[in-house]
């Protein structure tokens, strides 16, 4: 082995490390604060936790469930016709409401869905006498689903995008039907993916605050989440504070470990990757499923965005527009934003090298339990809440540095971190199936080391980074940071204007601010496919 | 999704605001001032407040901002003794007692005879800057008979939906809790109980319950006696209105002290003096949309004549709000969960 290779795990265990000193930084210094302190702890672990955790658990499992169980015939129908009308698009719109605030895209919904929406204006233009209600756990379910169903499907359909032509070719050549071609061919890839990808959408559902209360109804639906922002903010016990947070780590991590029962990976063959061209001919009735799929994914994702749109188009774009502190947000937006992507890309690259790394060379064996962290290990950070972070490291530097002149830096990492678990799913299969495909060759060639990255590696990562990029940097630009305690005079992202616009009557400002950010998104989508393209493409072009 | 979106937003203050703020100070003197966002916005009273008091004093006024008023006290719980903050600006009643048991605050010292409260109020440490009721608002586009008493909205049509906001998370929640216990008092959980059929939803804070009413979701919201007078002046229209209620109003007063470092900076008694003069007060009423606590230098926009003047003013007393609150949002809990 090279000196190279050796790195990898190196790399990997730094990149963990990091993480842990992230989120177990904070929760260490939260946890000595807290020591001596007035605290009620788990005293009150009464009915009302047992029931909050509970909610917490089942409405995660069921929007997990059916954004999955929606998103692989979607992403097999979107795989199927690579050739759809305005397919690129609905891609990139796919990724929008990754970008959008909470309250943006609760409004979106109600805007379809309310009792004042869409839908109740066409019941009552048919003169039915019904109003739709969605508070409770439909409309918590809906809004999951919408965040989730396009994030979904965007990661089962990059994970069929990494099977080799060859397969389909033989596929069609062999008269495959529509089940073996499933069974044999797609299963393997999106069951491989599948369970991280589930486990995804449960730590993102778990975590959700602002979508479960506004549409939940009452105090019913309740997640552990606003437990421990009660907890530290309203009631400042930090103690029970943490005791949450580990409980919400220590739930997360069984249930995690339950499903990654299910995904048991599958070997890949060799082959040498070309563009993804489908030899099937699928017959008509396939075609007409497969074109109702996606109809219905484009429609459920886009009415709630197409809402968004028209409430801001009311807006006053051309004044917003003409403001500085807009301009000034949209540009700190952006420099945070890629700075986050740019930090999360490198940290889940030294992941995903690692892992396969490691799973390469232990080959048959059972995956060591540092592989194993490697593969969730990283996700976790997204189930320890933001505030409870910012919180813990603004209590560990106040007494080094000053914390206010800590804030980008602690809204980049921890936007970085929460990017990781979807870079990494972006990455993984990608690469993954690269080193398969070129391990032995490499070896056999002896290219190794910054050659082998150039010529080998890059020409099949080129793509899946940019779109990584794009992804990680999208959430960056529509999350709100974890500055609450490290108050800071310079930074205002688009999302906090928009919220403060939001919280002092401006509801127009607000929609106008939503379009925009919603329209940064999806350059940003649009820039990274072609620039991603345009650079494998030459690097191909170079090798050949 | 990212799920403290709306409630931590982060604390950071308008970029114009920064601008002017990390300017070289001018003067000797510094005052530093922890606020609440909304105060510093750019169409907030801060930089208003700001550049009268700079001129006063020939001073520089640094404003640091964190969410609201709950999020004031935490940051100055974690600082501790060794806060930066001369001033806090921007706790309400209902924190004032957990602020005095902190130790953190030294007493004012100054001359409070221009404040005017209804119902009237005494403090040592604290000196109050605005005022405002709480209120059902209703669109009068929807609501023909809006109801006249908490007792009416209670009891009223459960099919006319209204929108709270959670009094785990913020501050108009706990102010509706508050109302209905100084109402209701020990059948509060019932009243509760009674309410829940008509509760639409329970917000996390303000804006997404205020964002669902003006998107037609409810006819009703929680909120402020003077939200209508936003719509009239920013927006002319006065098709959202208060809803007087026989039982009288819950009120909330806000209010600033200096910390026990701050009362070394005699910059810190003088603005908090400033703060009861019209300069700063005529900032307060079209910039935090709340009645100002002290004259203002000209009478108030008409808009502010139109709103409901409360029959009564309901108000519990700190010590009792910050000993009791855990019982009775349990109690609310309950009630509103079975």
């Amino acid at each position: 082995m090279t000196a190279d290779r050796s790195l990898k795990p190196l790399a990997g265990a730094s990149a963990l490390a990091l993480l842990a000193i992230l989120a177990g930084g904070a929760l260490l210094s939260l946890a000595i604060e807290a020591m001596g302190g007035r605290t009620e702890g788990f005293a009150t672990f009464d009915s009302y936790l047992w029931r909050i955790a509970r909610f917490t658990l089942v409405q995660a499992l069921l929007s997990m469930l059916l954004s999955v169980a929606l998103a692989v015939p979607l992403a097999r129908a979107l795989h199927a016709h690579p050739a759809f009308p305005g397919r690129a698009m609905i891609l990139r719109l796919f990724a929008l409401p990754l970008a959008l605030p909470a309250l943006v895209a609760v409004l979106g919904i109600t805007s379809i869905y309310g009792r004042n929406g869409l839908l109740a204006a066409t019941f009552r233009a048919l003169g039915l006498d019904a109003i739709p209600d969605i508070y409770g756990l439909t409309g918590i379910l809906i809004a999951h689903v919408f965040f989730n169903l396009p994030l979904a499907t965007r990661l089962i359909l990059s994970g069929l995008d990494s099977i080799p032509e060859d397969y389909w070719k033989l596929a069609s050549q062999l008269g495959m039907n529509g089940w073996a071609r499933f069974r044999l061919i797609e299963w393997p890839v999106i069951g491989r993916n599948l369970s991280g990808i589930a486990g995804l959408i449960f730590m993102l559902c778990i975590t959700s605050f602002t979508i479960v209360l506004t549409l939940g109804g009452g105090p019913r639906a309740t997640t552990l989440e606003v437990a421990i922002y009660q907890a530290l903010h309203f009631d400042f016990d930090i103690a029970r504070a943490v005791s949450l947070t580990l409980l919400q780590l220590c739930l997360t991590i069984a249930v995690l470990a339950v499903l990654g029962l299910s995904g048991r990976p599958a070997e890949e063959g060799f082959s040498l990757h070309t563009a993804t061209r489908r030899f099937d001919r699928p017959p008509l009735g396939a075609k007409l499923l497969d074109g109702g799929l996606i109809l219905f994914g484009l429609v459920f994702v886009g009415l709630p965005i197409a809402g968004t749109v028209v409430s801001g188009l009311a807006a006053d774009l051309l004044r917003l527009l003409s403001e500085r502190p807009v301009w000034q947000a949209i540009l700190t937006s952006l420099i945070l934003g890629a700075s986050a992507a740019a930090l999360s890309l490198i940290i889940s690259l030294a992941l995903v090298m690692a892992r396969e790394y490691l799973a390469n060379e232990r080959r048959d064996a059972p995956p060591t339990l540092f592989e194993r962290a490697l593969d969730l290990g990283a996700s976790l950070i997204m189930v320890v809440p933001p505030i409870v972070i910012g919180a813990g490291w603004f209590i560990l530097s106040r007494h080094f540095v000053d914390p206010f002149s800590l804030a980008p830096i602690m809204v980049v990492s921890v936007n970085a971190a929460m990017a990781i678990p979807f870079a990494f799913r972006i990455l993984r299969p990608s690469w993954d199936t690269a080193a398969s495909r070129h391990n032995r060759l490499c070896a056999q060639l002896g290219i190794a080391g910054w050659n082998r990255l150039r010529l080998i590696d890059w020409p099949a990562l080129a793509r899946p980074l940019g779109v990584a990029f794009a992804f990680a940097m999208a959430l960056s630009l529509g999350d709100l940071g974890t500055i609450a305690l490290f108050g800071n005079n310079s930074i205002q992202t688009l999302p906090f204007l928009l919220l403060q616009r939001m919280g002092s009557y401006r509801t127009e400002d607000a929609a106008g601010l939503a379009l925009i950010l919603g329209f940064l998104c999806l350059l940003l989508m649009i820039i990274a496919d072609r620039g991603a393209s345009r650079l494998a493409r030459t690097e191909s072009g170079n090798n050949g | 999704m990212r799920p403290f979106n709306t409630l931590v937003k982060s604390a950071i203050l308008a970029g114009a605001l920064a601008l002017g703020l990390t300017a070289p100070a001018k003067a000797e003197g510094k005052l530093t001032v922890y606020t609440y966002e909304s105060f510093t916005a750019e169409w907030g009273p801060g930089p208003k407040v700001k550049e009268a008091f700079e001129k006063q004093c020939g001073c520089t006024v640094e404003f640091v901002a964190v969410t609201d008023g709950v999020a004031l006290l935490n940051r100055l719980k974690l600082e501790g003794p060794s806060t930066k903050a001369d001033v806090v600006l921007g706790l309400d009643t209902n924190l004032t007692y957990e602020a005095s048991e902190t130790g953190l605050f030294a007493p004012h010292g100054i001359d409070t005879s221009a404040i005017s409260i209804p119902g009237g109020y005494q403090d040592d440490t604290f000196v109050p800057f605005d005022y405002g009721y709480f209120a059902v608002i209703y669109d009068t586009e929807k609501l023909k008979n809006p109801p006249g008493s908490l007792k009416e909205l209670v009891e009223g049509d459960p099919k006319q939906k209204i929108v709270i906001e959670d009094p785990r998370t913020s501050t108009p929640g706990l102010g509706l809790l508050l109302w209905v216990k100084s109402v209701y008092g020990d059948k509060a959980g019932e009243a509760w109980d009674k309410l829940k059929d008509r509760v639409l939803t329970v917000t996390p804070g303000w804006s997404e319950a205020y964002g669902l009413f003006t998107k037609g979701e409810a006819p009703l919201v929680l909120s402020y006696t003077t939200s209508p007078a936003y719509h009239i002046v920013a927006e002319k229209t006065d098709r959202y209105k208060a809803a007087p209620f026989e039982e009288g109003h819950y009120l909330q007063v806000e209010v600033a002290g200096q910390t026990a470092n701050g009362a070394k900076n005699p910059l810190s008694a003088q603005f908090l003096t400033f703060m009861t003069s019209p300069a700063f007060q005529d900032a307060i009423p079209e910039n935090n949309w709340m009645f100002p606590a002290a004259k203002t230098s000209t009478a108030l926009n008409p808009a502010f004549e139109t709103l409901v003047k409360p029959a009564k003013t309901l108000i519990l007393s700190p010590e009792e709000v910050s000993k009791n609150r855990k019982a009775w949002i349990d109690e609310w809990l309950s009630a509103m969960s079975l």
